[in-house]
């Protein structure tokens, strides 16, 4: 038989804020363990929450960036249950009105773009961390709590179960993670866990609308392992119904280092959250101003983005897919295009040298000038300096923050040009280099590529290479 | 007259003429605790040193000639579930009693800006759950007036205190009658403030709906001078009102000319002392002779209310004390793996009413019971608002009994959940309303146990319920609101109960 | 109809992670059967299309700037922790049965 794979998955993004969600400590990531915790995150006797305004706006602006309605009053609520990592025993959530309902993402799937819906978005706050004596949490003799996590905005979005592969299931993750990066609601650094994603998988019989037994997987750290997880939930499930088994409803944890999924416990002891509209919080009532606001300021969002690259500056979509991979590198070029019309040739730079010096070098991106890189630019389209130059001042302009117009001036690195400039030095060379000048001459072509070396360390790499090279077959 | 059997106001102005010094003050009050607390059991934590220490500083101030606070040097007493820095909060439970927080309540921490000494921690039922004050895990505490009867609950700690001139004020939690009910039955006053008016930050949370920090005092103006202090909004909770506070201590004078007020008639009396119906009688006809127009008011939904409070309160309850895990604080009991380790710790640091009410309350959660407990009750609540809207549509003020009875015996009814919650029937409507309430000292039973009168008015009209407990206060009498505690000095020290 | 409280108290022990002793077991389920049989009489009132009020105070949440504050020392955060381990928090084993989502 064949089955449709059927994929909901839930997200949890931690969103960017200085200060946690009810109280003033920092949301730094690492430092010292329980560092970053005051009263209020400890959950201590008499301690009480206080909204942070930031991290409502941020939810909001995620909301609209994903098309989620978002509702002027929204509760939340106490999702009541025990465990080490929850300081107050109970996750204050949104429970039946959460801050919003519906939304979608257009996704590039297989079979074309594809509308995938939403759920719910809601905002919620992180719990601490535990590290586990010994290698995973069953095996562990006793673990150990870190509450410095605990209490950051966490927006927690739940998709619709219209996800039909592994897949699809990573392609729409890093989708949604651009769209989150754009919005500036989160830097989803799935490796520090602020992005972090459990899905709900089941098979069923091709063309039956019935959702089959579902099973949770969590613990997936990567976007190729959330593929890898899911292809084998789906091999894994496949394998019981071919042989006539019944998928049974359960949590498995996904293994990284044996790339399986691990059952964790069955759902007949699924949790009761005792879910109450939480008393210490006041309902969360939006101005419709405040959302307004926040839509337009909403950036555009990627794929809008895309299109509107390729038709305004004539970019190729691979060349407008990359810019736009983030909202920073697709400012940078826009900011950079207002001053140089050679679109192409900008994005070539950005993509090429750009890229490569800000990874070798560990710099970002916002702390380059993008008036520098077009003046670079400038010169060398005047003929004013040469491409390797250019190449080594872009080098120098990420590393030490050198202005390149400056450098050029300074350190005299303006192109030498002209026969009356040129000849001089290559005469020179020629005469130094005799054994060469004859090998040349003998019809060894790469004799010519020594001796123009040897004038461009005569003049420190200045000299107008296609001149250079015309001159010297000249005088040879 | 011995310095501990003055109100707080005559401290105050002794205190601000120099006729005597803060250390003084306090020495006296120490002394008065060492003479009868080790009977009476109010305190579980007493500190007379930093109290002296807080004294030496006001008293030097003073000296200096420092602008300070009308309350410096005048000490208090606090209930042990309100937060203080350094100093144990035990909430009378075996699961926080080596517990210290590193943080004041916002109450606490004014009370220290102004310069108050802290007597000591009072003591409570534990986790502020009772009326009797005798599920304190440490001791029960006695009513001064006859210590064979308890003091109510659960700030029955406070007072016993001040009743019993331990201190001149002190602070208390009222979630459903808990400092009113306590202040009827040992003769003082005490003030549940409108819910939202004093911060709940570091007020150990019982049922955070209805949980309110007031006052427990000798006399109206007193109590004027202490909620000047601890009102106002706290950016610290976000439930706590915002706007100004008027100084309470203004525009006390007695006037009833034309104040509105509604007589509660229960739906049912069933319990109701005779004596206590009587004294609110006779409240009410004073009242009117002084130019009240007095009427009748039915709060039909009384019983009901009873039955809400007992759904709500331990549903937020169950929550609020699921952080005591033995983990971050507190007791924490052995066990191998995370889940026995959880149930121990807490199955033995809880006392049985705490683990009734955690019972109740996350079975009214719990699924497929929510709707028809916890959210009908819910429900209910909006309904007593609106009975109370209505009310206060006719009436300034409400008038009713702070207790259906005097103080009961020790013993009596702790075998007895529904007859001890029942202690609170008078009481409990006005928390769920969220609207300010006062008890006042109303007379004397037969018995010789003090009797109570609840005023009760609308939101942020504390000054009217003061006002008005001054109008009862200057038609009192000469009769001693004091109890003479004879049975200490006659030596019956007995501590059989 | 009376409420029986005695199947639910081993169920409700455990959501609340009470241990209880047989003879508290016992008597809890007497009182607590008695206290929502009592309690049920809110049930003779009609709240159909009533609002539940679960805050008294009618006022939306009040939102604080993102600014960080000082957290607590270490040594304050840790001062009441039974269990210390460096700067953790120590948690004894964790069972299977015990893992929960958020
Ligand atoms: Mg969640
Ligand atoms: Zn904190």
């Amino acid at each position: 038989m064949q089955y449709e794979v059927v994929i909901g998955l839930e997200i949890h993004v931690e969103l960017m804020t200085a200060s946690k969600l009810f109280c003033g400590c920092s949301t730094t990531f690492g430092g010292e363990p329980n560092s970053n915790c005051c009263p209020v995150c400890l959950g201590l006797p008499g301690s009480l929450p206080v909204f942070n305004r930031r991290a409502v706006e941020l939810a909001v602006t995620a909301a609209l960036a994903l098309n989620s309605e978002v509702q002027l009053r929204s509760r939340f609520d106490r999702k009541n249950y025990f465990y080490p990592d929850l300081p107050k025993a109970y996750q204050i959530s949104q429970y039946d009105q959460p801050l919003g309902r519906g939304g979608y993402l257009e996704v590039e799937l297989t079979g074309g773009k594809r509308r995938v819906n939403l759920e719910r978005v809601h905002l919620e706050e992180e719990a601490g961390k535990l590290v586990h004596a010994g290698d995973s949490i069953i095996g562990a003799g006793h673990s150990m709590a870190d509450y410095n996590r605990a209490g950051i905005p966490l927006l927690e979005i739940v998709t619709a179960p219209e996800l039909h592969s592994g897949q699809e299931a990573r392609t729409f993750l890093e989708d949604l993670r651009s769209l989150l990066l754009y919005s500036g609601a989160s830097d989803c650094k799935m490796e520090e866990g602020s992005l972090r994603c459990d899905a709900n998988i089941s098979l069923r019989p091709e063309g039956s609308s019935k959702l089959g037994t579902r099973a949770e997987v969590k613990n997936m750290n990567s976007f190729r392992s959330v593929e890898l997880a899911l292809d084998y939930e789906v091999r894994r499930q496949e394998q019981v119904l071919s042989e006539g088994g019944t998928v049974v409803q359960e949590t498995c944890h996904w293994d990284e280092a044996k790339k399986q999924t691990i059952t964790l416990r069955g759902k007949e002891g699924s949790s009761d959250y005792r879910y109450f509209p939480e008393p210490d919080l006041l309902p969360l009532v939006l101005e419709k101003t405040f959302v307004e606001n926040l839509a337009h300021q909403l950036p555009e969002l990627p794929a809008t983005r895309r299109e509107r690259l390729q038709e305004q500056y004539g970019l190729e979509k691979e060349e407008a897919l990359l810019l736009t991979s983030n909202r920073e590198l697709g400012d940078f070029f826009e900011a950079a295009a207002k001053q140089y019309p050679g679109y192409r040739h900008l994005a070539n730079w950005i993509q090429g040298d750009l890229l490569y010096q800000l990874r070798e070098s560990g710099k970002r991106l916002n702390e380059i000038e993008p008036g520098l890189l077009v003046d670079l630019l400038l010169r060398l389209d005047e003929g004013r300096i040469n491409r390797p130059v250019a190449k080594e001042l872009l080098a120098e302009m990420v590393q030490s923050g050198i202005d390149p117009k400056e450098a050029i001036k300074e350190r005299g690195l303006e192109q030498i040009t002209g026969r009356d400039n040129l000849l001089p030095v290559i005469e020179e060379v020629i005469a130094n280099n005799p054994e060469a000048v004859d090998n040349y001459r003998q019809g060894k072509k790469k004799a010519l590529a020594f001796l123009v070396g040897r004038v461009m360390a005569a003049t420190e790499g200045r000299a107008d290479p296609a001149e250079l090279n015309r001159l010297l077959q000249e005088k040879i | 007259m011995q310095l501990y059997e003055h109100t707080a106001a005559e401290l105050s102005r002794m205190l601000q003429s120099r006729e005597v010094s803060s250390v003084e003050v306090v020495r006296s009050f120490l002394e008065r605790i060492d003479q009868v607390d080790s009977y009476l059991k109010a305190f579980i934590t007493q500190t007379p040193v930093t109290a002296l220490d807080t004294a030496g500083e006001i008293d030097s101030g003073r000296m200096r000639g420092e602008n300070l606070h009308p309350l410096a040097g005048v000490p208090v007493a606090i209930k042990d579930n309100i937060s203080t820095m350094d100093l144990r909060t035990t909430c009378a439970s075996r699961i926080l009693e080596n517990y210290i927080p590193p943080f004041d309540a916002t109450a606490a921490a004014a009370v220290k800006r102004a310069g108050m000494p802290i007597l000591g921690k009072t003591n409570l039922d534990e986790f502020a759950m009772g009326s009797s004050t005798e599920n304190s895990a440490f001791f029960p505490t006695r009513n001064p007036w006859d210590p064979q009867r308890v003091p109510g609950g659960s700030s029955g700690g406070s007072a016993v205190a001040v009743a019993a001139g331990m201190a001149p004020l002190a602070l208390g939690s009222d979630t459903g009658g808990s400092i009113r009910q306590p202040a009827s039955l040992c003769g003082v006053t005490g003030l549940r403030p409108t819910y939202g008016r004093v911060s709940r930050y570091g007020l150990v949370a019982f049922a955070s709906s209805l949980d309110q920090i007031g006052t427990v005092s000798l006399n109206a103006f007193d109590c004027a001078l202490l909620l000047n202090l601890v009102a106002g909004h706290d950016p610290l909770d976000s439930t706590s009102l915002p706007g100004a506070v008027p100084d309470y201590t203004a525009g006390l004078e007695p006037g009833t000319k034309g104040l509105r007020v509604g007589v509660i008639s229960y739906s049912s009396t069933e319990g109701f002392d005779p004596e206590v119906t009587e004294t609110v009688q006779k409240a009410a006809a004073l009242l009117e002779e002084h130019g009240a127009e007095v009427g009748e008011v039915s709060l039909s939904l009384t019983d009901y209310g009873l039955s809400a409070y007992y759904l709500i309160a331990p549903s937020e309850a169950s929550s609020n004390l699921g952080r005591y895990d033995g983990i971050r604080y507190g007791y924490s009991a052995a066990g191998d793996n995370i889940e026995t380790m959880f149930s121990r710790t807490r199955g033995e640091g809880f006392g049985p009413e705490v683990k009734r009410r955690v019972m109740i309350g996350t079975y009214a959660l719990s699924a497929g019971y929510y709707d028809a407990y916890y959210l009908k009750a819910m429900q209910v609540r909006t309904l007593i608002r609106r009975e109370y809207e209505k009310a206060f549509k006719k009436f300034d003020l409400l008038l009713g009994a702070a207790s259906p009875t005097p103080a009961f015996k020790i013993g009596e009814k702790i075998g007895d959940p529904l007859q001890m919650y029942l202690s609170d029937v008078c009481n409990i409507t006005d928390s769920l309303a969220g609207v300010p309430s006062l008890a006042v000292p109303g007379g004397f039973h037969s018995s010789g146990l003090p009797l109570g009168l609840q005023l009760t008015a609308r939101p942020l009209q504390e000054q009217l319920l003061l006002k008005t407990a001054r109008f009862f206060e200057a038609y009192r009498g000469q009769v001693s609101l004091r109890p003479g505690l004879e049975f200490i000095e006659k030596g019956g020290g007995s501590s059989a109960v | 109809m009376p409420v029986d409280f005695g199947k639910e108290v081993d169920y409700v022990a455990h959501l609340a992670r009470l241990s209880l002793e047989p003879e508290e077991k016992e008597c809890l389920a007497g009182q607590l059967s008695e206290i929502l049989e009592t309690a049920r009489r809110i049930q003779e009132l009609d709240t159909a299309g009533v609002e539940p009020t679960s805050h008294v105070t009618e006022l939306p949440a009040v939102l604080r700037d993102d600014s960080v504050r000082p957290s607590l020392p270490l040594n304050r955060a840790l001062q009441n922790v039974p269990q210390r381990e460096k700067s953790f928090v120590k948690v004894p084993r964790i069972t299977a049965s015990e893992l929960e989502q958020d």
